[in-house]
């Protein structure tokens, strides 16, 4: 009995796979895609923002008529969840190769991305970074990386030029500075740029503090914030964090001159201004941001709200990595790793609502990658640096 | 050496930090005093009970600390469900196998929570939320003196309820020879519900006081269990002043050591008391000599 079923069951994949070529020449094929992200543990919240963006890429790729050189090849996700931890994303790469995906985007966090990109360069497996900011990630020469969006050193130095001459255009009211950071590869790596490059341009920087994450209280932090009054605080941290260090600021009454954001988790998230709209006014972000002119980016964050989610950084950074990674593989006309390698190298990818202009990889990095200044003004987060952004001016100093 | 004008703050900081923890803590030394159940659950249990505050709040408009005779029975009623139906039943009477039951109850509640409300940080917002008291040169939030007294008034609660009340008199009794409590008439079975029913009870009280000054996502438990186990062995196991001195002095020492050695190594002083309770006292502050 076993016997037969176990012919009977071979036979069928015999026969499939001789049927396969008959029907395989009429129907388009479709290009497995890893999609990996933190979707649960302490980063699950982007994790989960990350994977919507990349699936309403997908959903508009294939809606399209998926990939036009290849016969209208249609994208199929293979999600992964890196479970807010290295060795969980490395290991989740490892499936994904074996499965005979063709790219991977992701992985969100600068740790993870970290991981994961070298594990799929052992295999020759093309990985589009979404977020990870941390500069590291493209600096170890791995061709098969490539980041669409600015790394930290990028953003740290855009916030200190800005800084300066908001700073100098309002009569140099700001001279002390206090930075509080999250303890990971992001956080720390920022922190340490600031506190660096800042000098230079003439601030004292007072103190910088790390802290744990999750961290429960923050009013050691602020206390010490009371104790050092200096004139800016520059917090880079994930949301939880930024929220509570915001709001014990508030009850603290401790309100310097600006908060003045380096990839803060949350001042230029839509969620944190509905949440905390007193705390969240007039804060400014250095951090990924859309071009607010293009049309498609009201009508994406239209459609992330309809799905009752907020339209955050982590939703367009991976919507647009998907479609970078279309746009190459068009080009590419095949799903094969190192066409797809060679057609990223060579992109010119524009069709874009990111303020970027035509993307030119150089050893992987996104040269025109740049973040943007926003502000939270009445209750919206608005564009203020660059000029050609702009859609508000800036206040600066928020106090006197 | 910090001055006067940020220490007092931190202290007191601490100690309203404390009392939460003593609450969570009070709940877990007497699921481990009366049971000897280490319960791995117990953060998934307040994840729960944080939940429940979120949505009488979102949904219905309850304030949180209105909500405390909504939450703290609710909270019995699924700690006492709990354990006759699941712990119990799954365990077959083996202590190893309840830990086991335990900890399969919080991966459980936890991807349940993730799967309703995902992993979304979630906050309320209350009149009350961003109130400071001044005391001296301190600013204290008023949700945290709030927490600070309800979990003060809870304690004392229980301790009534453990040292002069029937119900106590049988927990003690099953606590210490669940046999000749058997003999005495008692129903062992029913007295280990109830005293898994009131630690979940204490969680709900804590959930309470908690969510005006915190935020709730499926994760948010696991911070606070490890915190209530060092609580839990440094008052001494089933002990309840203990716990309530331990949850004080454990939250004094975090504030007091991120202070002085930055808040990512704050922590720090926790475990130190941990290992060196262990080593040193292992029956902790206030626990009798096995």
């Amino acid at each position: 009995m076993s016997t037969r079923r176990h012919f009977m069951s071979q036979s069928a994949v015999a026969a499939s796979a001789l049927a396969f070529p008959l029907v395989g020449g009429a129907q388009p094929r479709t290009i497995k895609v890893g999609v990996l992200h933190p979707v649960t543990g302490a980063l699950a919240y982007s994790g989960q923002q990350c994977r919507e963006g990349a699936l309403m890429a997908i959903e508009d790729i294939n809606k399209a008529g998926g990939i036009k050189s290849m016969g209208g090849a249609k994208f199929e996700a293979l999600l992964g969840d890196a479970q807010s931890q290295p060795q969980a994303g490395a290991a989740e790469v490892e499936k994904m190769n074996e499965a005979g995906v063709s790219a991977v985007v992701g992985a969100y966090a600068s740790a993870i991305c970290l991981a994961t990109t070298q594990t799929a360069a052992k295999y020759n497996l093309p990985h589009i970074v979404d977020v990870g900011v941390a500069d590291q990630i493209m600096e170890r020469g791995l061709k098969n990386t490539f980041r669409f969006g600015p790394g930290y050193r990028k953003c740290a130095e855009v916030a200190i030029a800005n800084l300066h001459v908001l700073n100098t255009a309002a009569g140099k009211p700001a001279r002390t500075v206090m930075i509080v950071h999250e303890e990971s590869l992001f956080g720390t790596g920022t922190a340490n740029l600031l506190a660096r490059e800042l000098p230079g341009y003439g601030y004292e920087v007072k103190e910088v503090i790390k802290h744990a994450n999750p961290t429960r209280d923050f009013n050691n932090i602020v206390l010490r914030m009371k104790a050092v009054n200096p004139d800016i605080v520059i917090p880079a941290n994930y949301y939880n964090e930024y929220a509570l260090l915001v709001r014990t600021m508030q009850q603290q009454k401790v309100r310097p001159k600006a908060i003045y954001s380096v990839l803060g988790g949350a001042a230029s998230s839509y969620k944190f201004v509905k949440e905390f709209p007193e705390a969240a006014n007039g804060i400014i972000d250095c951090n990924h941001w859309f071009n607010p002119k293009d049309k498609r980016s009201a009508e994406l964050k239209k459609r992330t709200e309809a799905k009752g989610l907020f339209f955050s950084y982590e939703v367009f950074m991976t919507y647009t990595s998907m479609r970078l990674l279309a746009d190459a593989i068009e080009r590419a006309k095949s799903a094969d790793r190192a066409a797809i390698i060679d057609a990223l190298e060579k992109s010119t990818f524009a069709d874009h609502m990111m303020p970027y202009g035509a993307t030119k990889f150089v050893n992987g990095q996104n040269t025109g990658a740049q973040p943007l200044m926003t502000q939270v003004v009445k209750n919206d987060i608005k564009v203020i640096i660059p000029r050609e952004y702009r859609e508000t001016d800036p206040v600066f100093p928020l106090r006197a | 050496m910090f001055d006067f004008s940020i220490l007092f703050p931190s202290l007191l900081n601490g100690l309203t930090t404390g009392a939460v923890y003593a609450l969570i803590a009070l709940g877990l030394t007497l699921i481990y005093g009366v049971l000897h159940i280490i319960n791995f659950a117990h953060g998934a249990a307040l994840m729960v009970a944080l939940y429940a505050v979120y949505l009488l709040k979102e949904r219905f408009g309850i304030d949180p600390y209105l909500a405390l005779p909504l939450v703290v029975p609710g909270m019995f009623v699924l700690g006492y469900a709990l354990q006759r139906l699941v712990i119990n039943r799954a365990s077959h009477g083996k202590d190893e196998n309840i830990l086991l039951v335990t900890l399969g109850l919080s991966i459980i509640l936890e991807n349940a929570a993730l799967l309703a409300f995902k992993s979304d940080t979630r906050t309320i917002d209350t009149a009350y939320t961003l109130t400071t008291i001044a005391i001296g040169p301190a600013m204290i939030a008023l949700p945290k003196l709030v927490a600070f007294a309800g979990a003060l008034v809870v304690s004392g609660l229980l301790l009534w309820i453990v040292g002069k009340t029937d119900l106590g008199r049988a927990i003690r009794a099953v606590a210490k020879e669940k046999h000749g409590a058997k003999l005495m008439g008692i129903d062992v079975d029913h007295v280990y519900a109830m005293s898994f029913g009131i630690g979940l009870a204490c969680l709900g009280a804590a959930a309470c006081f908690l969510l005006p000054a915190y935020y709730v996502n499926p994760q948010v438990g696991s911070g606070f269990v490890l915190v209530a186990f060092t609580v839990v062995v440094l008052g001494g196991m089933g002990s309840f002043g203990g716990a309530l001195l331990g949850g004080l002095l454990i939250g004094v020492v975090e504030s007091l050591g991120g202070l002085y050695l930055g808040e990512s190594l704050g922590q720090i002083g926790i475990f130190v008391i941990f290992i060196a309770v262990l080593l040193f006292r292992p029956q902790g502050l206030f626990g009798a000599k096995a």
